[in-house]
């Protein structure tokens, strides 16, 4: 627990310390939160837009941040030789990899807050009524997408090329799953695409309790969705993780 | 004691076969050099020993311990510095050190550590901001900040210029003075031999040669004498160069003659390196 402790410090600080981590992984969803939040306003099917628009943000901050911010700070510390260096000191890998993904999921937690406060403070955005099921929807979100994020470390191949192919996953991913607004009127064959997208149940989630009021129990079904691909997620970590880089 | 043996170790990748069966002791204290050319299987030697990689064969043991099973409490033990590796850019050399100082029960300094490899006036300055010797520099201060027994350098000096070489090379003796045993790899000679008690020349994964670098050198055979007489040149080989020189500079002076471009030569160690890689590129 010590040495967890002292990891999950050591990461914060290489985290915040990063200028373009902290704005591109932070920042990224809040601002666009900000932005959205200017353009629309109003009501849609008689909910507040800017309900929707704190789940959905909090929805594309999951996917950035714990999937895509996760990806590319593993990838990036495997190929400069981090991994393996430390791989060689007393500290087990499991605490470094648990730390790693503390310290992302303590990024993605605040992110959460700015927006719910945000939302609150700038666009009066009702609070939610349940925050239990908020904090466990967030929790199960956070859980699969990090699974996903370590999967995703283990099969991109060179840290140059990581934040690309993370930024060609997470924006249509985010499209296709409804948040960056509704999919209704999407022809059928990106209906059926977003169908077995991860992130279309935890929108699923995320909208059914902010905008309308639901219990985390409402979906069992979409939580096993999310909770099937964490595990695909994990079960490729397991594979294909290595701690060495991919020198030539 | 002895602080590391190896016995018959090999190790396969696929078809190729990069250790085939070598055997060496480092006693403690002991700064022990694996000299060879690229390729030759030093890394893959260093990184079974530092508990990287699985051997194939043959039997291992590091301060006791067998370092494939990645034990917490052998890796409190042992110093590594990688061959590439860098750390966070944007943390300072204090910072970084301090990470690293909590990842062991016992620690030294972290002060002090920077003092020692020589980085005092970078200690508050980012990574990102160091030149390529200085990293190596903190490559080091990272490898002993645990208060290492055993310390591996993996090619701790290629790409340096002559300058940083020898500053890197007063370090190591520096923790020689510490009673580190240190093992570290090369392929430069004249490394080994301002470095090494003991050196083991590694030639495509098997030990060509292993003794001190005085030890190399006598073994490599016959003094040479050379000299020119009535403007012919004449090559002596002699296992007695006392003798043969006494004889041969005694008859000249008698007959008064002058024994022109006389030289006396001993193989040097790196005559004895070339030669040992030579028949490296003999056909079988």
């Amino acid at each position: 627990m010590r040495l967890f402790l002292h990891q999950l410090r050591a990461d914060q600080l290489v985290f915040w310390r990063n200028r373009e981590s902290a704005i591109f992984v932070y920042l990224f969803p809040v601002l666009l939160f900000l932005l959205l939040g200017t353009v629309y306003g109003g009501t849609y099917e008689g909910r507040p837009v800017v309900d929707y628009l704190v789940a959905s943000l909090i929805a594309y901050g999951v996917a950035n941040t714990a999937f895509g911010g996760l990806a590319i700070m593993l990838v990036v510390r495997r190929e400069l030789g981090i991994l393996k260096r430390i791989r060689s000191t007393p500290l087990p890998a499991a605490t470094y990899v648990a730390a790693a993904l503390a310290s992302i999921v303590v990024v993605f937690l605040l992110q959460t807050a700015t927006i719910l406060l945000l939302g609150k403070l700038v666009y009066d955005a009702a609070w939610p009524d349940d925050w239990l099921s908020v904090a466990l929807a967030v929790g199960v979100g956070a859980a699969a997408f990090c699974a996903l994020g370590l999967a995703a470390a283990a099969l991109i191949r060179s840290s140059e090329g990581a934040a690309a192919v993370v930024n060609v996953i997470i924006l249509p991913m985010t499209f296709l799953s409804g948040g960056f607004g509704p999919t209704r009127d999407f022809p059928d064959f990106l209906q059926r695409i977003a169908d077995v997208l991860p992130l279309t149940y935890f929108v699923e989630l995320i909208v059914g309790i902010f905008v309308h009021g639901e219990a985390l129990w409402a979906k069992p079904g979409t939580i096993a969705v999310l909770v099937l691909w964490g595990l695909i997620g994990a079960a490729i970590a397991v594979r294909r993780f290595r701690w060495e880089p991919r020198l030539g | 004691m002895t602080a590391i043996r190896v016995r018959d170790l090999r190790k396969r990748y696929g078809q190729v076969e990069a250790l085939r069966g070598i055997s060496f002791e480092i006693e403690e204290g002991e700064v022990f050099g694996l000299l060879g050319p690229n390729g030759a299987g030093k890394t893959t030697t260093v990184e079974i020993l530092e508990g990287y990689r699985r051997r194939d064969g043959g039997s291992v043991d590091v301060l006791g311990h067998d370092p494939q099973r990645a034990e917490r409490a052998f890796r409190e033990r042992i110093g590594v510095v990688l061959q590439h590796s860098e750390m966070w850019p944007n943390l300072t050399v204090a910072e970084t050190l301090r990470v690293f100082a909590g990842y062991y029960r016992r620690s030294r300094d972290v002060g002090e550590t920077i003092a020692l490899v020589g980085l005092g006036h970078k200690r508050d300055d980012r990574i990102k901001t160091l030149s390529g010797g200085q990293k190596r520099r903190l490559d080091l201060a990272l490898a002993l900040v645990g208060d290492p027994e055993l310390v591996f350098l993996d090619e701790p000096t290629t790409g340096f210029d002559p300058q940083a070489r020898r500053a890197a090379w007063e370090m190591v003796r520096g923790l020689r003075s510490l009673g580190k045993t240190i093992l570290l790899t090369t392929h430069y000679l004249d490394e080994a031999q301002q470095l090494a008690d003991r050196l083991a020349v590694l030639r495509d994964g098997e030990i060509v040669t292993i003794g001190t670098p005085g030890e190399l050198v006598d073994a490599s055979g016959p003094t040479e004498i050379r000299y020119r007489l009535d403007g012919e040149l004449t090559l002596l080989r002699t296992d007695e160069p006392t003798r043969a020189l006494h004889e041969l500079t005694g008859r000249a002076l008698t007959e008064g003659r002058e024994l022109r471009d006389l030289e006396v030569r001993r193989a040097s160690l790196e005559d004895v390196y070339l030669e040992l890689l030579r028949e490296e590129e003999a056909p079988e």
